[in-house]
């Protein structure tokens, strides 16, 4: 399409200079040698200065800095790697100390733990004998009070039955015959009143 | 300005007339063009190399990518053992470049569109790549004509094939750049006189050719100069690698 409408327009061309510029002078001025020489001095000079300058001077100035930019850059890389690696190492050793103080811990836990549960342990020990001290006290004064309790029931049921009968009848009783008279019946009803 | 097409191309005379022996020498507008578009260059390159920063700003990216893409191209096509003629192979690339897009701009003169000014540089290039095959082999750069794998009887045929093809190489060269430049610039004259000549009623076609002209032409100033470049690329390949 392009180069259609290229070839048309160079045709195109061609048919309007010869239509509407036929009085001026026709022909490419690039065929002219008036200046060709001119043209020649003037481009060998400037392309030779142009050149002289950027070989010498510019060129070497740019791929110098090409080269440094370069080299830091890598030297940046390398550095940043390294710190890298140190970085890598501290977390191992962070990790490392934390374990190892986490066994740590965990020990100190579990002795503790042992240490309190022996106290208990030896304190309940203690404190259950005490105890069983207490309770085995206790029972002895219990029988003591309980195989006195019949003695005593008897000697009140004969003094409350000489006076009972030394004021109903108004003489004098024998306490002697009262307490066998006692003993008799709290032996029979003994089983009774106290059970066992 | 002048309505013909062709009067963009005429080369004339600013200030006297200086003559040395029988050759006149006269600043002309090529003259002109020629100092502008290597002043601008070195104005460039200059700015761009002087301060070394890691963050390049805009005119030292520009340098550098620049180098950097001259330095990959003749890497590319001639390897590594062109490498001490990188700066004339930028140069030239930044000549033409410069001279071709300094043509672009109206009201100015594209030096590129002189056929004895593209021919200078390429016999120049077409005989120092000479120079060098001759230099690096001695006669056996001859063997440049003499494929191998060719069968004997067709040798006297490709052998002069090959020296044709290898005399035309300036021709080719100077013709490329210098007929690309004229035929676009003659095409973008003469749809810019279509836009004069049809008036305010039928101008707008051509114009809207002429402002995609404006494009394409700038795309062909480039690779042109590309073209050009990577060209001597290759035969300095051929002059430094001899392959056959």
């Amino acid at each position: 399409m392009v180069k259609k409408i290229y070839f048309q327009s160079i045709f195109f061309s061609f048919f309007f200079i010869k239509e509407a510029f036929a009085a001026e002078s026709g022909g490419m001025p690039q065929l002219n040698p008036e200046f060709w020489v001119s043209q020649i001095f003037w481009l060998i000079l400037t392309f030779g200065i142009m050149y002289l300058v950027l070989s010498k001077l510019i060129l070497p100035k740019i791929s110098n800095n090409l080269e440094s930019r370069k080299s830091q850059i890598l030297e940046n890389i390398e550095a940043a790697e390294k710190q890298r690696e140190d970085s890598d190492a501290k977390l191992k050793e962070y990790d490392e100390i934390m374990s190892k103080s986490k066994l740590e811990a965990n020990s100190i836990f579990n002795q503790a733990r042992e240490k309190a549960l022996k106290d208990i342990g030896a304190k309940r020990e203690v404190l259950d004998k005490q105890i069983d001290n207490e309770i085995a006290e206790a029972e002895k004064e219990i029988d003591a009070l309980r195989k006195n309790a019949p003695d005593k029931i008897n000697k009140i049921a004969i003094e409350t039955s000489s006076e009972l009968l030394q004021k109903l009848i108004g003489a004098e009783v024998n306490n002697s015959s009262i307490s066998a008279i006692v003993d008799d019946l709290s032996k029979r009803n003994g089983d009774k009143y106290y059970g066992n | 300005m002048a309505a013909n097409p062709m009067s963009q191309f005429d080369v004339y005379r600013i200030g006297p007339e200086i003559k040395v022996g029988a050759f006149d020498i006269s600043f002309t507008n090529a003259s002109l063009f020629m100092i502008l578009s290597t002043v601008s260059i070195l104005l460039i390159f200059n700015l761009g190399s002087k301060k070394n920063s890691i963050l390049p700003n805009k005119i030292q990216l520009l340098a550098e990518l620049s180098y950097t893409f001259v330095s990959k191209m003749i890497s590319d096509t001639a390897g590594s053992k062109a490498k001490p003629y990188f700066a004339f192979i930028f140069s030239l690339f930044m000549f033409v470049l410069f001279c071709n897009m300094f043509g672009m701009i109206p009201y100015t003169f594209t030096v590129t569109s002189h056929i004895i000014v593209t021919f200078v540089l390429a016999a120049f290039i077409f005989i120092g790549v000479t120079v060098i095959g001759f230099i690096k082999h001695g006669f056996g750069y001859l063997k440049l004509f003499v494929p191998s794998g060719v069968p004997a009887v067709l040798l006297p045929l490709i052998v002069v094939i090959e020296i044709i093809s290898y005399l035309s190489r300036p021709i080719s060269l100077s013709v490329r750049l210098f007929a690309n430049m004229m035929a676009g610039h003659t095409m973008m004259k003469v749809f810019g006189g279509f836009v004069i000549s049809l008036g305010i009623v039928g101008g707008w076609l051509p114009l809207s050719f002429s402002v995609a002209l404006t494009g394409l032409e700038i795309l062909v100033a480039f690779l042109q100069a590309y073209v050009f470049a990577i060209l001597t690329c290759i035969y300095l390949n051929d002059a430094l690698n001899l392959h056959h």
